[in-house]
């Protein structure tokens, strides 16, 4: 008769544990509901004694890591917030003193008595040199990949992954320097030779000079996107399941026919995941692009002639220079780059969740 | 539909490693043959030379010969895609390719072979849907995800898939060594009735299994690890468990090894 008492208080604990875990997640008070039976430790030597179950401990490490995570977790929406608030607050009193439309201007004049600034022919310029970034480096990457984790011999393609993700370290500044000092004349060249036979397309008219252009940007940010987009690609890849080719080659698949049927549909959030990594990068690249494009304001779709400009590369030119408006006229600019990469990004989620049914079970 | 299978000194290795050793048995058409043996005897990979899916391993390699119906699977002028097609493979797991319909996995081979046309695919579909025995409970869903069947219906459509290309020999790795019993039941009841279709050959680890389902016995053994297999007894399958003429397969059939 002697347990009795012991066991109630027990109880009691227990009790009052859950009743406090209810301001946590769902998820969590039903871990914590069960926290006291899986800590037991048979012949009891907690309280209880004598064969009763030992009390919780309060302060355990669990609950210090779950604080921890917690506090983690709390720290991103904290500071994504507080990001927002900052980019809202310097945005606003800029965009309020914009004499002109600043979705339809073409133009940068932030700094003068009555400023004028427009988004549009940056956030075009962003988008097409990003875009055609994607168009060039995606198929190339997507092929260096297949061979790499496919048909290359092992020790070849270790070599060569590893020379691939060197590229992905080389800093944008350098690629920047590269792009105007040593690739313009090629390009230049080609865009000459272009403009000679294909000017009936708009996108190769113009009477020059050309060279600066957004055909020069785009190449390079595609070389720069090349090694992220190649080296996740090929991890996905590498992630196919045996099994699963070899079900493809037993029945009677070549090498490309299974790649077809089972390496690709598997890899295909993957390879969607690493293509919005690689224009992430494109979209947000600013160095680069501001020392090869030839930075004027307008929306046309010529490639080849000098010109071209994106948000990052007009807020790395401008912003020494920039006064309190200009700043602010700068930072909305952040502000429509966030909310394109935000737009890319939820596209790109809607395409994977689309087909997680698939996607699920093949994990 | 069904051919005679001939295997004659077959020797694999991998890399270094001799995994079988000088292997002779024959499989008439039209028969069940199990393959049995203590693990690492080199069963699964005496399977899969029958296909060349041993060659598929980086470093493995076949001597030896085998034929189908006195054809040598091994001549260089052979394109190893056809082997493969007409001997067809069933896994030890389940594997469907996860992103594809239960309809498009049963149809995945004949794509392969450029059967492009719905009408023929939906007929070809439901024919080996229900030769697999699982027509009737996948009608309804055929547009559903193949990963989302149970195990056991999984790998009735993996035999679906495989006898939907129509080929001469069926190959099984130990098909039900990843199901439940009732499930196992299931395919042991089919593999009964595509023999009237297919030469089928069954590596399996349950002796009860190789007992009722097939003709023919063989029995691979090793004497200790790393030294090659070999096929020690081959038989039909009535004679190998009630009156083997070996000592070795009757202490592995009695349980006393292995």
């Amino acid at each position: 008769m002697g347990e009795t008492p012991h066991r109630s208080a027990d109880a009691g604990t227990g009790g009052t544990r859950v009743t406090e875990s209810h301001e946590w997640p769902a998820g969590a008070s039903a871990r914590v509901a069960e926290a006291p039976v899986s800590t037991r430790t048979p012949g009891g030597t907690g309280l209880g004694g004598g064969g009763a179950l030992p009390r919780s401990r309060k302060f355990g490490a669990e609950r210090a890591f779950r604080g921890l995570t917690l506090a983690a977790g709390t720290a991103v929406l904290v500071i994504i917030a507080a990001i927002a608030v900052f980019l809202v607050a310097k945005a606003t009193p800029a965009l309020r003193a914009n004499t002109e439309n600043f979705w339809t201007f073409e133009g940068w004049f932030p700094n003068d008595a009555e400023p004028k600034f427009g988004i549009g022919a940056l956030a075009f310029g962003t988008v097409l040199t990003a875009a055609l970034a994607l168009l060039v480096a995606v198929p190339i990457a997507l092929g260096i990949a297949l061979y790499l984790s496919h048909y290359a011999p092992r020790r070849l393609g270790t070599t060569l992954g590893f020379l691939i993700d060197l590229l992905a370290a080389v800093p944008s500044v350098v690629f920047g320097l590269w792009g105007r000092e040593v690739f313009l004349k090629p390009v230049q060249d080609l865009s000459v030779w272009l403009n000679k036979y294909f000017s009936w397309i708009p996108l190769f008219g113009g009477d020059g000079p050309f060279g600066k252009s957004i055909l020069l940007g785009s190449l390079v940010l595609a070389i720069m996107v090349l090694p992220i987009i190649t080296s996740l690609s090929r991890e996905v890849f590498l992630q196919t399941p045996t099994a699963n080719e070899e079900a493809a080659l037993a029945l009677g698949a070549t090498q490309w026919e299974t790649i077809r049927t089972a390496v690709l549909p598997y890899g295909r959030p993957g390879i969607i995941a690493a293509v919005m990594l690689g224009l992430g990068r494109a979209l947000g690249e600013t160095i680069a692009l501001a020392m090869t494009l030839g930075i004027t304001f307008g929306i046309s779709f010529n490639l080849i002639e000098n010109g071209g400009n994106s948000i990052a590369a007009n807020i790395a030119n401008t912003f020494g220079e920039a006064n309190e408006t200009g700043r602010g006229a700068l930072i909305a600019s952040g502000l429509v780059l966030f909310a394109i990469t935000l737009i890319v990004n939820i596209t790109a989620r809607v395409i994977i969740y689309r087909r997680r049914e698939f996607t699920e079970s093949a994990a | 539909m069904a051919k005679r299978i001939e295997a004659s000194n077959v020797t694999a290795y991998y890399g270094a490693f001799k995994a079988i050793e000088n292997i002779n048995l024959t499989v008439e058409p039209k028969t069940v043959t199990a393959l049995i043996g203590p693990s690492g005897c080199g069963k699964s990979t005496f399977l899969r030379s029958i296909n060349r899916m041993h060659e598929v391993l980086p470093g493995a390699r076949v001597e030896g010969s085998l034929t189908i119906d006195e054809q040598d699977i091994y001549h260089r002028d052979v394109d190893v895609t056809a082997v493969r097609r007409t001997i067809g493979m069933v896994f030890q797991r389940p594997n469907p390719f996860p992103t594809m319909s239960i309809f498009e996995n049963v149809v995945a081979g004949l794509k392969l072979n450029g059967v492009r046309r719905k009408s023929i695919l939906e007929e070809a579909a439901e024919k080996a849907l229900r030769s697999a025995n699982l027509w009737d409970e996948v009608k309804d869903r055929l547009g559903k995800p193949g990963a989302g069947l149970s195990g056991g219906q999984q790998q009735r459509l993996c035999i679906a898939r495989t006898i939907a290309v129509e080929p001469q020999v069926v190959l099984m790795d130990e098909p039900c060594s990843a199901l439940d019993p009732i499930s196992t039941l299931a395919i042991e009841d089919l593999m009964f009735q595509l023999k009237d279709k297919f030469t089928i050959i069954i590596v399996t680890h349950n002796m009860q299994q190789a007992a009722r389902v097939s003709d023919r016995t063989a029995f691979f053994s090793i004497e200790k690890t790393g030294d090659p297999g070999r096929l020690i007894e081959y038989d039909n399958t009535q004679k190998i468990f009630s009156n083997p003429s070996v000592k070795k397969t009757e202490d592995y059939i009695t349980g006393r090894f292995g």
